[in-house]
């Protein structure tokens, strides 16, 4: 038997890609290397909605990015996850760079962008309080938001699923050949995939998935960047996503509060061969710091709860890779998604979706649900609800995780819905268990004995995320 | 409901607190427990050397909770368990269980003893990669004594706090081997007896002024990279020593858990991460006390019993007799003294005897600790050695205050020769 479709990557796009693809009759499947979706670039990123001033006017990328910004807002309503309109500020800290916002602010309206403003160095302040000094002018995109990376992704996975899409994980493809106008996709599960459309959508590696079918060579140097993020306690510290006039680097370091209230400073970025390095280190980490404190003062260093670094998928070209391979006939790559790919996604996802979909000559689903609802959350509920709630499920009233206040039954329900969690991590991203001041000190015992109780796995089988970061040490051999 | 007295937590402190209040006579208390037991961080500690001081013997952790859960037994205190306090306000405080849903009740005086927790990875920013294998100490503990699970074999622990040091000897009896001890500050944080007991014993290296400066393993931790650090604490370029291990522990400090004295607008100490009390632990916030490690991380269980009884006498005169004016005095801590608790202290109406806990900030040799009285100084004793692993205390007087009616403020500072 052949699919219609196979997705190569679950990543944010992938998964946008299939659920644009699930409101058809197709049958499509996704596969995953991972043993969860939102597992590599999607899990570790600024979480920014770009409002879209920075891509070349009347490119793809541009169009994508207005385009996708919009639909993340209003997808949030529909798949219920956070998503917060706070707005951008991008700053200068030269009076001879005024041009350059000017250039940004030209662009913005070229592409579409609306609500901008330019303001100088006082005004910001005035709006931004923790700017320093050194400020003097910035670009005010009211439009600008952030969004939860994590749920967002899970959001598209599960809609999809609900939707008939098929998943499967721990699933690295390791070769692609054409058949009889089929793609033959082994992976090393020793399984052969059978498919007339293929959409490479593999992050880093979607010039390795690329180069299987193609002459025409990708490459894409995987760009590191190392974060720093501090505890809830410092909420508003900043209420906009702060910006750098932006280098030919890249968009600089920002300082942004994150959708659950945390502050995020970051990221580098740092071009590498090796596309499995997401280690930090210390200089990069110092840049970051040093950095920051040029945008916003007296930053709260003292609370920081932990620091990361994700790796961004940039091609050699320069430009996102969006459509079907010149040379390989109904096989898509949505390769090279680097920044602004997290805002592009449910465009992206559109995009690519109407190729296939116009060439497949494939219908419309009548039964297609568009809505998702997200965990129950029970931080932040008032006391009827919450009595409610526990009337209906007593797991409720058992906090697990103290410093984000996740309760026993939101574990339960992250382990147990559509593409539950299999891993900590998987349960950390989904839940915020784990994720706070204390990094899942407290939890961990905890988290682990109701993963165990839910699945049926045994305790030394439990993994921080991939197999291979099993949390604890089985007997000895 | 309504009660006088309502303790949040059952650790060895909100236990503490709970039978003094009873026993001060006031009998409608109450103690919130979110474990399912009683008794805290000492279930977890199944090493022995608890109680010398109160019991003048040397019990475990768990015998030595046993004993104050006997009490509250007998003294038929209520207690739920298996419930979490999400918020405290003036008077009041609300908590979430399966049984009862979300509740909030009233109560006339709150005593906090909440404890406190231990510092992520994150908060010292080690660069490297995030496998699994790395844990703080005290979880590690939890799930070797508590679950009796195994969390690694061959080991690394970074910081030589007391649960570091207490977890190098343990998992060295169960048969992992303990590779380094590393401790950023050139001094160890733990007890003198506990890097003799615990690391000299078995032969486990403790480098002093080292640390992680890399971690290696994108599954599981396979290694890690140890430097040795300058005054400034930053690591020195060529010192760098890698060691192979699959675990990674640790034990880089507690911080007093206090979301909730926070929700109440009690003000907090930046030095101690603990709510700022007066000699009664009677925090900012009117009616609410603290004691034990939610209000600074103690050394020794005993004295955290110790200033827990305090606690619990004290909100129950509060109970008995209502606010009163205070009019409290600044005890400051100067020249090597990092923080006094309390910090502040009423000369008219505090005990006859009042004792002051302290910690320095580093380690000192044949210094003297000295109490003045604004610029009088009233008090002066030679210290062989000062640590910042062991707290020390000095005792006030009332009728030795009551000589300076116009006093300011009390100093407590270290001075050399």
């Amino acid at each position: 038997m052949a699919y219609d479709v196979i997705i190569i990557g679950g990543g944010v796009t992938g998964c946008a890609i299939a659920r644009s693809l699930s409101k058809y009759n197709l049958s499509v499947v996704l596969l995953e290397k991972n043993e969860d979706v939102c597992s590599e670039t999607s899990k570790a990123n600024s979480g920014i909605v770009h409002s879209g001033y920075d891509p070349e006017p009347g490119t793809l990328m541009a169009k994508l990015n207005v385009k996708g910004g919009a639909m993340i807002e209003q997808l949030s309503k529909e798949l219920d996850f956070d998503y917060i309109k706070n707005g951008s500020m991008i700053i200068s800290f030269d009076k001879n760079d005024a041009p350059q916002l000017k250039e940004l602010y030209d662009r913005g309206v070229a592409n579409g962008v609306e609500q901008m403003e330019i303001l100088s160095g006082d005004e910001a302040r005035a709006i931004e309080p923790n700017l320093t000094d050194e400020v003097q002018g910035a670009l005010l995109c009211k439009t600008g938001g952030i969004v939860d990376p994590f749920n967002l992704t899970y959001a598209l996975a599960e809609n999809a699923y609900i939707n008939g899409v098929e998943f499967i994980f721990n699933c690295p493809v390791t070769s692609i050949n054409k058949r009889n106008n089929l793609y033959e996709i082994k992976c090393n599960d020793k399984k052969t995939y059978r498919t007339k459309y293929v959409v490479n959508a593999a992050g880093v590696y979607s010039d390795v998935i690329h180069n299987m079918v193609s002459k025409k060579k990708l490459h894409i140097t995987p760009k590191r960047g190392n974060y720093i993020l501090f505890d809830n306690e410092v909420e508003n510290f900043v209420t906009h996503t702060i910006f750098q006039l932006p280098t030919k680097l890249g968009k600089g370091i920002l300082v942004t509060p994150t959708a659950h209230g945390n502050l995020l400073i970051g990221p580098t970025s740092i071009s590498q061969e090796d596309k499995e390095d997401t280690s930090t280190n210390l200089n990069d980490l110092d840049t970051v710091t040093n950095q920051a404190a040029r945008s916003v003062k007296n930053i709260p260093f003292r609370k920081v709860i932990t620091s990361f670094s994700g790796i961004r998928a940039a091609e050699d070209g320069g430009d996102f890779i969006l459509g079907e391979a010149s040379d390989a006939e109904n096989f898509f790559d949505a390769a090279g998604i680097k920044s602004p790919g997290l805002s592009c996604s449910p465009a992206t996802g559109e995009y690519i979706a109407d190729l296939i979909v116009k060439k497949a000559g494939a219908n419309k689903k009548d039964d297609f649900i568009a809505t998702r609802k997200a965990t129950i959350r029970t931080k932040g509920m008032n006391q009827a609800e919450y009595t409610t709630l526990i009337k209906k499920d007593p797991t409720y009233g058992t906090i697990v995780c103290r410093c984000e206040q996740v309760s026993e039954g939101e574990i339960i329900d992250a382990i147990n819905r559509p593409l539950g969690a299999k891993s900590l991590d998987g349960i950390k991203r989904r839940v915020r268990a784990g994720m706070g001041r204390c990094q899942a000190g407290f939890c961990t015992a905890r988290t682990l004995e109701i993963l165990c109780k839910q699945t049926g796995m045994e305790m030394s089988e439990v993994c921080k995320n991939n197999k291979g970061s099993e949390v604890l040490m089985g007997d000895d051999e | 409901m309504k009660y006088d007295i309502v303790i949040i937590g059952g650790g060895p402190a909100g236990l503490a607190a709970a039978v003094s209040s009873k026993e001060n006579k006031t009998d409608n208390i109450l103690i919130i427990e979110r474990s399912d037991s009683l008794g805290g961080i000492l279930n977890q500690c199944i090493h022995n050397g608890f109680g010398l001081h109160t019991f003048k013997e040397e019990l475990t952790g768990p015998e030595y909770a046993a004993r104050y859960i006997q009490q509250v037994q007998e003294l038929k205190i209520p207690y739920l368990l298996n419930t979490m306090v999400i918020d405290v306000k003036f008077h009041s405080i609300t908590y979430i269980n399966k049984t009862e849903g979300m509740v909030t009740i009233e109560a006339k005086a709150i005593i906090l003893a909440m404890g406190c927790r231990e510092r992520p990875r994150g908060a010292l920013n080690i660069p490297g990669y995030r496998p699994s294998g790395i844990f703080p100490a005290g979880t590690a503990q939890r799930l070797m004594n508590i679950e009796g699970h195994k969390v690694g074999k061959k080991v690394v622990i970074l910081g030589s706090g007391d649960i570091g040091l207490i977890m190098a000897r343990r998992l060295t009896l169960e048969g992992a081997k303990v590779e380094v001890v590393a401790e950023l500050m050139p001094f160890s944080g733990g007890l003198k007896r506990n890097i003799v007991q615990c690391l000299d014993d078995f032969n486990i290296p403790l480098k002093l002024s080292h640390t992680v400066i890399d971690i290696e393993g994108k599954d599981r931790v396979t290694g890690i990279v140890l430097a040795k650090v300058g005054p400034d604490r930053r690591p020195i370029a060529g010192t760098e020593v890698h060691y192979e291990c699959d675990t990674l522990l640790l034990s880089v400090g507690l911080l007093p858990e206090n979301e909730l004295s926070r929700k109440a607008d009690v003000e907090i100490s930046p030095i101690t991460n603990g709510p700022v009390v007066d000699d009664e632990l009677q925090t900012s916030t009117e009616g609410i006390f603290a004691c034990g490690n939610v209000l600074h991380v103690h050394d020794l269980v005993d004295y955290v019993s110790e200033e827990a009884a305090l606690a619990g006498k004290e909100a129950s005169e509060y109970v008995k007799r209502g606010e009163i004016k205070r009019n409290t005095i600044k005890i400051n801590a100067e020249n090597g003294v990092r923080y006094t608790v309390p910090q502040r202290v009423d000369p008219k109406s505090m005990s006859d005897l009042l004792t002051v806990r302290f910690r320095v900030a580093n380690v000192y040799t044949g210094r003297y600790i000295c109490v003045y009285f604004d610029n009088t100084l009233i008090k002066k004793t030679k210290k062989k050695v000062l640590a910042p692993g062991e707290m020390e205390k000095v005792i006030l007087k009332k009728e030795e205050l009551a000589k300076y009616p116009t006093i300011t403020s009390i100093t407590i500072k270290t001075e050399e020769e």
